[in-house]
């Protein structure tokens, strides 16, 4: 027969495990945003998003001869 | 070719319009030398993208930088000030680039090391027009990194402020740390708190119960303890100062939530309203954030110093020797270039000298000074090189005295926002209403209820979403603002604009653009050889009438002249194919003692003694003056302070109205004065409208100094606002909105007291849930956020104030 005492209790754990889960990934989000911060991207919103338009002239290294 | 010569060019370099289309390379036209010489330098160096990315992405090179004018950059003691690293082998340091507008500066500035070998990299930070440069020091030295870099237009801005102190890095860092941190814990502890709404009890089972509580009650300290610090030292501030700021109500709140919930937690009633917590310390944060972005690129701190130069040239036994201001000495003879600012009161030894002491005086012409005669630091040299005796040190100088002055100095402007005043009275009434309901259950001797109503009472009306409504407003506004060149100080200045009754302008770069002059004139024909030959006298003169008139005759050719004779400061004679020319004030050429009306900027005509004509010339006034002035006319009372003579006067008091106030000859001090005069007497919040250091004491004394500079990266005083020069016309849009803006924090604040008023409601009769309160607080505050958004949008699109003009970035 259907037991609702134990089928709360099997749904509960998956709860947990579930929140658990949930948990990683949103605290990898954070990580990422304060890496972001971290790493000066929200100093400067105009230079990286221009400078990837231009043709290999920044990553171009000593010129020859 | 004919007709492509008689229509007007743009320079390929800058865009400005070429008036002879003699300058050229190949197909391309440029406007002066300068331009041409820098098109060769990318040119030769295959850096030609630059112009395919932006249509004459350049900046003028009219004006020449003179060679060695970076040797002082060779001096030890001055590099150690500048550098920020280096190794003996590598140098790592930042400059300043002013001129930085687009995508082509961004690209060619990055390959400046295809130009200057022993650069191994350079990175520009756009917004704060920086560029951070590692370069190897036996390829290259500081200065030639400098000189390449000026050399392709971009001359780094090194200044004595660089050198004195070192800048403090502002940095929103911390503050988008805690926002990611509060964001984060608001999200996980408001999902967790779900089952304890929705499941009911013998469902929920207690250990799981637990495991929640627990993770609700670690995700919270986070928020309390970190991201709502700078409330409580806000708080914490004003108490110790005496003082019921804005955060104090706030800081009362978050804490009587936390220490509630743990009482509810330990005693099995409930999870508490960590939520509620959190979430208001999320949206606050998100507000402050908002309202307190920082300009990056602009500093509104600036003073004399910032326009200083790091080093002079000393002769020493006949050798200009640079050296460091500061290491100047009295009796040392220095030499000043065109162009330069003099940095130290001194006596002209030798040269010709035309100083112009607008950033000083305001006044706009050139003062001419004989051999013998002191120069004041703060002048700028307009005629060739000059050198010049020291009497006085830069710390003792006139410029710095003036500066230093006790009046000049900052006082505390206080502010007695309406929000502090309403936050304060809003406070004492919810304390109130929390002990009249504590008393109502202390005589029912329900004990229990008569805590927890105090508590959910103090909770539920905090007074945050009435903060919010200001936060997020100012937020907004400072917003539009941004978009429309006009950049505030801080939120607090929306305030006071709204309150503004009087308006001050100076005149000389404010009402009037600076190098923009209208030349009419009276008196019988020119004929061209007349032309001709007054352009060729003219030619001689370093005096900005005389270009002004040149540059209204529009004529390329020229004579020789003979027999060429200046009376400094009031006018030439030559002899030109035998007539006899004389060009000058009325009283150089018609002998006449002026006549009462100040007429300085008429320049009379008279061949072989024989009166021909006059030039008259005025400054044009900005662009929209006179629509902007008829429009703030029915609202303020307005005067016009100017450091020039009176030649104008007639003129603008037409424009202002007989009841409006015109001072001419206004000394700094002076200008100070009469703000004050206008506050203490008549009781008026003065809003000044300045350029120059000479407005420098009237903008800090005003309620609200406003800066118009003509280019947002220049160099302006000390002042609550700045505002680019092309958005003059604006002024009154800017003042309109921010009165809406009062208008739209007290529709909200009506909106969230009714919210208020329901969550009482509930909580005076003790039967708050946390399951409202969760549900009542992120209405509340999202509803208030999206009203005060849609309000300020409206009233943006209505002043036409909502379209941003983005030329120039790509």
């Amino acid at each position: 027969m259907f037991d609702i005492y134990n089928f709360a209790k099997v749904k509960m754990s998956v709860i947990i495990i579930m929140l658990v889960g949930s948990l990683i990934i949103s605290l990898g989000f954070l990580m990422a945003f304060l890496w972001n911060v971290k790493d000066n991207q929200y100093e400067d919103d105009f230079s990286p998003s221009r400078r990837i338009l231009f043709d290999n002239t920044t990553t171009e290294d000593k010129p020859t001869q | 070719m004919q007709s492509s010569n008689k229509l007007s060019t743009n320079c390929y370099h800058c865009g400005e319009n070429c008036n002879n289309n003699k300058i050229r390379l190949e197909d391309k036209v440029f406007c002066c030398d300068g331009c041409k010489l820098v098109y060769e330098i990318l040119n030769e160096n295959n850096l030609c993208t630059y112009y395919d990315l932006n249509d004459n992405p350049g900046l003028t090179q009219k004006i020449k930088v003179r060679e060695n004018k970076f040797s002082f950059l060779d001096d030890i003691q001055i590099q150690q000030k500048l550098l920020q690293f280096t190794d003996g082998k590598q140098t790592h340091l930042t400059f300043y680039l002013p001129q930085m507008h687009c995508s082509s500066c961004l690209w060619l500035i990055e390959n400046l090391h295809k130009i200057n070998k022993g650069v191994v990299a350079s990175t520009v930070n756009f917004t704060k027009k920086e560029v951070f440069i590692i370069y190897q020091n036996d390829l290259t030295t500081l200065r030639k990194v400098v000189e390449s870099l000026t050399a392709i237009g971009y001359e780094p801005h090194i200044s004595l402020q660089d050198v004195e102190e070192q800048k403090i890095q502002f940095s929103e860092k911390s503050k988008l740390y805690k926002l990611g941190v509060a964001g984060f814990c608001f999200a996980n502890i408001m999902m967790m708190s779900v089952p304890e709404y929705l499941v009911s009890d013998s469902i929920l089972e207690k250990d799981i119960r637990s495991v929640l509580t627990t993770l609700i009650i670690v995700f919270s300290l986070p928020v309390f303890f970190y991201c709502a610090s700078e409330f409580f030292v806000a708080a914490w501030k004003g108490i110790k100062n005496k003082y019921l700021n804005i955060d104090v109500p706030v800081a009362l709140a978050i804490l009587i939530t936390f220490l509630r919930s743990f009482y509810e937690v330990f005693y099995g009633n409930g999870a508490g309203y960590f939520d509620s917590m959190s979430g208001i310390v999320f949206f606050m944060l998100i507000g402050r954030y908002l309202q307190d972005k920082t300009y990056q690129s602009i500093s509104f701190d600036r003073d004399y110093k910032s326009f200083f130069p790091v080093a002079v040239n000393v002769i020493k036994e006949n050798k200009a020797v640079p050296t460091p201001i500061e290491n100047v000495k009295v009796g040392d003879t220095i030499q000043i270039y065109n162009n330069e600012l003099i940095p130290v009161d001194a006596i002209l030894s030798k040269g010709k000298a035309a100083i112009n002491y607008s950033f000083v005086s305001g006044e706009s012409m050139p003062v001419h000074v004989n051999i013998g005669e002191i120069i004041y630091a703060g002048g700028k040299q307009m005629d060739g090189a000059i050198e010049l005796l020291v009497v006085k040190e830069v710390s003792q100088s006139y410029l710095t005295n003036l500066w230093n002055k006790d009046i000049f100095k900052h006082k505390e402007k206080k502010t007695n926002s309406f929000i502090h005043v309403l936050s304060k009275y809003f406070t004492l009434i919810v304390l109130g209403i929390a002990a009249l309901a504590a008393s109502y259950w202390f005589i029912q001797k329900e004990y229990t209820l008569m805590w927890n109503t105090i508590t959910t009472v103090l909770i539920v009306a905090c007074p945050c979403t009435l903060l919010l409504a200001a936060t997020y407003t100012n937020g907004f506004v400072m917003n539009v603002f941004n978009q429309n060149k006009f950049y505030l100080r801080h939120a607090d200045v929306i305030e006071n604009i709204s309150k503004i009754k009087h308006i001050v302008f100076d005149k000389t770069g404010t009402l009037t653009q600076n190098d923009s002059m209208i030349v009419q004139y009276h008196g019988n024909v020119l004929s061209l050889d007349d032309k001709q030959a007054i352009v060729a006298i003219l030619k001689q003169s370093a005096h900005p009438l005389s270009k002004a008139i040149i540059a209204f005759l529009k004529i390329e050719d020229e004579f020789s002249i003979e027999n060429f004779k200046e009376t400094l400061g009031k006018g030439m004679e030559a002899w030109i194919h035998e007539k006899y020319y004389i060009i000058g004030s009325e009283e150089f050429v018609l002998n006449t003692k002026t006549s009462g009306k100040e007429n300085s900027s008429i320049v009379f005509l008279k061949v072989d003694n024989q009166l021909l004509g006059n030039f008259t010339i005025q400054n044009q006034y900005r662009f929209g003056f006179n629509a902007l002035i008829q429009s703030l006319k029915s609202k303020f009372t307005m005067s016009v302070l100017s450091g020039d003579n009176s030649a104008e006067k007639e003129n603008l008091q037409q424009l202002l109205g007989q009841e409006s106030e015109i001072l001419f000859h206004q000394k700094p001090e002076d200008k100070l004065k009469y703000i004050q005069h206008l506050q203490d007497t008549k009781h008026l919040n003065v809003m000044m409208v300045g350029d120059g250091l000479n407005d420098a004491g009237a903008l800090k004394q005003s309620n609200v100094g406003i800066t118009i500079t003509e280019n947002s990266n220049n160099f302006s005083p000390a002042c609550d606002a700045i505002l680019d020069a092309t958005q003059f016309s604006n002024i009154d849009k800017f003042i309109a909105l921010s009165c809406k803006a009062q208008k739209v924090i007290i529709i909200s604040f009506v909106v969230s007291f009714i919210y208020n008023v329901i969550g009482l409601y509930f909580a005076v009769q003790g039967i708050l849930s946390p399951f409202i309160a969760a549900i009542l607080m992120p209405c509340s505050s999202v509803s208030i956020i999206l009203l005060t958004f849609s309000l300020i949008k409206l009233e943006t699109a209505r002043l036409k104030l909502s379209k941003p003009d983005k030329n120039h970035i790509m």
